[in-house]
C-alpha cells in the first residue's frame, strides 16, 4: 500500500464516479490529455473504455520523448560519439530512433551512454570522471526542467567544469495553444498535466477558457484523480461554463512551486522548439542562458557534424500527437509498427500514445 | 588455495587448472559421480528424462537474498520441475574473468552446493574457463540439468482449457527489485530480498496431491506477464487475472512506482504459476502452502475461451476496469515519464 | 512525462538531501525546491527531487468529496445535488 496512491485506486469510489458520470453527461464530448503519464494511466487502468460512450478521451502531445524531433535525437547521437564523452540520460530516451539510429544502438557499438535516475547522478559521474566530458540529455517538460537547472547550478557551485546539458526542454502551455490554433480537432476540454502543474500552478492555463472557451481541469494520475477530472469537465460542459479547475489540490496550487520556477528562469530563457508532428512553436523551448554557456552542450558541441534529417515514411505519429487520429487509425499500428519493431516514437516510448494503446487497451475505438 | 585471485593460468588446463578444480569445485561439490572426473557423467537411466540448460550472468553477482551460484542451481532445478520431472543431476560450467577473487568464488560455489543439497540434486560434471580481464564480467555460470519424468503427468503450456484455475505460489517482482536495488546509479535501499529458491519439493507436493495439473512455469525474466502471455498463445485462450488477488510486496510496489516499472514484468526466481482443473484449485493451493516457498499461494485468475480467436491476457484492475496485460518488450529500463 | 510518487521524509541530511521512504523503499531526495519539508511530511518525488509537500488536509478533502459524489449518484433520479 503506497500511501496517497492506493486510496486513489478504490474500486467502490471509482464505480460511484462512473455512475455519476453516466447521469450528468448528456452530450458527446471530446477531452484531450496532454501528459503522457495521463495517457499511460488512462490505458493502464482501462478508463478509456470504462467511461460512458459519449465521452471520448484523446491523447495529445504529452510524451516528451515522442515530441522530440529527429534532428534533436540525431544531434545527441553525434555528441555521444565524440571522444571522451559520457552521455547521460533518463531511461525513456534510450530506445527512441532518430533518423538513422538510437542511443541503444550507439551504446552497443561503443558510445559511452549511461542511464541515470536523477540529474544529481549525472553531476556525480562528472565529478568521478574528471578526464571525461559528461553530457546530460535534457528532455522533458516543466516537472523535470527545474531538476536539470538545479544540476547546472550545482555543477557551477562545485566547480564541475566537465558537466554540460543539451537542452531539448519544452514547455506545455504554448503547445496547447498551438494545437488549438491549428484547429484540426474539436475539443470540449483539456485534462491538464498534474505534475507539470505542481511546478507551474494553474494560472498558465487561464488563456484557454478565456480565449478559446474550453474548460480545463488539472488532475493527478491515479484512476480516481482522472475520473474526478473528467467529471469536473463534464459538469462544466453541462453547465455551459469554461474555467480552470483544480482536482489535484493535494499537490497543485494556483502559483505552483515558485522556487522551482525561479530556478528554471535563472538558468534557461525561452526559445523556439521543434515539436515532432507540430513543427516549431515559438516560445515553447528553453535555452541555456549565456551566463551558463560553459554548461551548454549546444554551444560546446556546436561544431559537431549532424547528418541530414530523415523522416520515417508512412508513420502518422504527427497526427497522433496532435490528437487528429487515434493510434488505431494509423495503417501501420499493430501491423508494421509494434513495440518490438517500432516505426515511430509513439510506439517506442513507454508513455507514447501508440505504445500505451497497444499494450493496455482492451478494445479499439476508432474515428477521432 | 595458495592464490587469492583467479588468473588466466587457472583456465590453462595445466596444473594450476587442476588445483582450481581440486581445491574449489571438488572440495565443495563432493559427489561420488563427479569425483570420477570423467568427460561425461554416467548416470543410472532407463526412464523418460527431462534435460535443460541455462546460463547465468546476473549483475551484481551477490544480491539481497541470493547470488549467481544459488540462482544457477535453482534456475535449472526449477526448469526441470516445471516439466514434471524430478531433478537429479546438474552440470556446472564457469567462465571466470581473470582477477576474480577466490574468496568470492568460494562464496558462489558454496552457495551452489547448499542449493543443490536442499534440492536433492547432484552436481556431477563441470567445466572452467578463465578469460582475460574485460572479456567476461566477473563470473558467468552455465548449468545443465537432467531429471527423471514422473509417470502419468502431462504438463505443457499448450494444455490450458477454458475454466481452468490460475494459481501463483506467492508474491511477484521480489527478485527483480532486489537486484535492481543494488545497481549502480539506481541505488535505493529496501529490505526486499530475492525469492530465489528451489521449487522441486513444492511442485512434487502439487503433483502428489493428485490435482489435475495442466501447465507449470516459473515466471523468471519478463515476469508474470511473459509467462501468462506464453500460456495464452500456446493454448489459444484468454488468461483472465484479477489484480486484487495478485500479491505484490509494498516495497516492490513502491520501487516500481518510483522507477516506472510494471511489477508484472519484473523477474521472479522462486515462484511458479500453475494452471489446474478448476475443481482442483483449492487442493493445489493447499499443496503449495505445505512448502516454505508457497505459504502465500493463491488463485489469481481463470482460463477463458478466446471468442475472436485472439489469445491474450486480461487484467481486472484494482479500480474495477479491465485491461490487456502485455509482455515486456526489450530491456526493462527505469523511466521518469 | 512526469512520473511522480509520494514518499515520507524520514531524515533530513546536509547539503539539501533528505531520505524519503516510498512504502519501504528509501532513496535520497533533493530538497532544494521544498525547503519547508520536514521529517514526517509526505513529498512528491520526481527524478530524485521533492517537488511539493503533500497537503494532507486537501487529500482527505478530495477523498471525502469523491465518496459524496458516488453516494449522491446512488440516489434515485431527481435527487442528485
Amino acid at each position: 500500500m503506497v500511501k496517497y496512491l492506493s486510496e486513489f485506486r478504490d474500486p467502490d469510489l471509482a464505480a460511484g464516479i462512473l455512475r455519476r458520470l453516466a447521469k450528468v453527461s448528456t452530450r458527446p464530448v471530446s477531452f484531450m490529455e496532454v501528459c503522457g503519464t495521463h495517457t499511460v494511466s488512462i490505458s493502464k487502468n482501462g478508463l478509456r473504455q470504462a467511461v460512458p460512450e459519449n465521452i471520448r478521451l484523446l491523447s495529445g502531445p504529452g510524451c516528451p520523448v515522442c515530441v522530440t524531433a529527429n534532428a534533436d535525437i540525431d544531434k545527441m547521437i553525434a555528441i555521444a560519439a565524440q571522444p571522451d564523452v559520457i552521455l547521460t540520460t533518463f531511461g525513456d530516451m534510450i530506445k527512441v530512433p532518430g533518423s538513422y539510429s538510437s542511443l541503444a544502438k550507439e551504446k552497443a557499438t561503443g558510445s559511452d551512454i549511461r542511464i541515470v535516475y536523477s540529474t544529481r547522478d549525472a553531476v556525480k559521474l562528472a565529478q568521478e570522471n574528471p578526464d571525461k566530458r559528461v553530457v546530460f540529455y535534457g528532455v522533458g517538460f516543466e516537472t523535470t526542467t527545474p531538476t536539470v537547472a538545479m544540476s547546472i547550478l550545482d555543477a557551477q557551485q562545485k566547480n564541475v567544469s566537465n558537466y554540460s546539458v543539451l537542452s531539448v526542454h519544452k514547455v506545455v502551455p504554448p503547445a496547447m495553444k498551438a494545437l488549438l490554433d491549428l484547429g484540426e480537432v474539436t475539443l470540449d476540454g483539456f485534462i491538464c498535466p498534474g505534475h507539470v502543474s505542481v511546478v507551474i500552478g494553474t494560472r498558465p492555463y487561464e488563456f484557454i477558457p478565456r480565449d478559446y472557451g474550453i474548460p480545463c481541469v488539472v488532475t493527478g494520475f491515479e484512476p480516481l484523480d482522472i475520473l474526478e477530472g473528467i467529471l469536473m469537465l463534464v459538469e462544466q460542459v453541462e453547465r455551459g461554463e469554461a474555467k480552470v479547475e483544480n482536482a489535484y489540490k493535494r499537490l497543485v496550487t494556483t502559483e505552483g512551486n515558485e522556487i522551482a520556477m525561479e530556478t528554471i528562469h535563472k538558468v534557461f530563457e525561452p526559445g523556439d522548439a521543434d515539436w515532432r508532428g507540430i513543427g516549431v512553436i515559438p516560445g515553447s523551448g528553453l535555452n541555456i542562458r549565456e551566463e551558463f554557456a560553459d554548461f551548454d552542450a549546444a554551444r560546446l558541441f556546436a561544431e559537431v557534424e549532424v547528418p541530414p534529417v530523415k523522416e520515417h515514411k508512412g508513420c502518422r505519429c504527427g497526427e497522433v500527437l496532435r490528437g487528429v487520429i487515434y493510434p488505431y487509425d494509423c495503417g501501420l499500428f499493430g501491423k508494421a509498427c509494434v513495440p518490438e519493431h517500432p516505426i515511430g516514437p509513439c510506439m517506442v516510448s513507454g508513455e507514447g500514445s501508440c505504445a500505451a494503446y497497444y499494450r493496455y487497451d482492451e478494445k479499439p475505438r476508432t474515428g477521432a | 588455495m595458495a592464490d587469492d585471485r583467479v588468473l588466466l593460468a587457472h583456465g590453462s588446463g595445466g596444473k594450476v587448472s587442476h588445483r582450481l578444480i581440486d581445491e574449489v569445485f571438488m572440495k565443495v561439490f563432493t559427489d561420488p559421480i563427479l569425483n570420477r572426473q570423467d568427460d561425461a557423467a554416467v548416470v543410472p537411466g532407463g526412464e523418460k528424462l527431462a534435460f535443460t540448460t541455462d546460463s547465468y550472468v546476473v549483475k551484481p553477482i551477490f544480491f539481497p537474498g541470493g547470488d549467481i551460484g544459488k540462482l544457477a542451481v535453482c534456475g535449472t532445478v526449477n526448469d526441470l520441475s516445471m516439466s514434471g520431472a524430478v531433478p537429479k543431476y546438474i552440470s556446472a560450467a564457469f567462465v571466470i574473468e581473470e582477477g576474480f577473487a577466490f574468496a568470492e568464488l568460494y562464496r558462489v560455489v558454496e552457495s551452489m552446493a547448499a542449493a543443490a543439497e536442499e534440492a536433492g540434486v547432484a552436481i556431477v560434471t563441470g567445466d572452467t574457463k578463465v578469460v582475460e580481464r574485460g572479456s567476461a564480467d566477473q563470473i558467468f555460470i552455465n548449468t545443465a540439468g537432467v531429471g527423471i519424468m514422473r509417470p502419468d503427468v502431462d504438463i505443457a503450456a499448450s494444455n490450458l482449457r477454458p475454466g481452468d484455475a490460475v494459481i501463483i505460489s506467492g508474491s511477484i517482482g521480489d527478485h527483480g527489485v532486489a537486484v535492481m536495488s543494488t545497481r549502480e546509479g539506481l541505488s535505493f535501499r529496501t529490505a526486499i530480498e530475492s525469492d530465489c529458491a528451489p521449487l522441486n519439493a513444492l511442485i512434487a507436493a502439487v503433483i502428489d496431491s493428485g490435482a489435475e495439473v495442466h501447465a507449470l512455469r516459473d515466471p523468471t525474466r519478463g515476469g508474470l506477464a511473459s509467462t501468462l502471455n506464453e500460456f495464452a498463445a500456446q493454448s489459444g485462450v484468454v488468461v483472465a487475472i484479477d489484480e486484487k488477488h495478485v500479491l505484490i510486496a509494498d516495497q516492490v510496489a513502491g520501487a516500481c512506482e518510483m522507477l516506472g516499472l510494471d511489477p508484472y514484468q519484473v523477474a521472479n526466481e522462486g515462484k511458479v504459476v500453475a494452471v489446474v482443473a478448476a475443481a482442483d484449485a483449492e487442493k493445489t493451493v493447499a499443496a503449495m502452502r505445505t512448502s516454505p516457498y508457497g505459504r502465500e499461494a493463491r488463485i489469481v485468475g481463470a482460463i477463458a475461451e478466446a471468442p475472436d480467436g485472439k489469445p491474450r491476457v486480461t487484467l481486472k484492475t484494482t479500480v474495477g476496469t479491465t485491461r490487456i496485460l502485455d509482455m515486456l518488450v526489450g530491456e526493462q529500463l527505469p523511466r521518469i515519464c | 512525462m512526469c512520473l511522480g510518487v509520494p514518499g515520507k521524509v524520514i531524515t533530513v541530511k546536509d547539503d539539501w538531501i533528505a531520505e524519503v521512504d516510498i512504502s519501504g523503499v528509501v532513496i535520497d531526495v533533493g530538497l532544494q525546491f521544498t525547503p519547508e519539508a520536514k521529517v514526517g511530511d509526505y513529498v512528491l518525488v520526481h527524478t530524485g527531487y521533492a517537488m511539493h509537500v503533500m497537503d494532507e488536509a486537501e487529500a482527505m478533502e478530495t477523498l471525502k468529496l469523491l465518496e459524496e459524489m458516488g453516494a449522491a449518484a446512488e440516489l434515485p433520479d431527481g435527487q442528485i445535488s
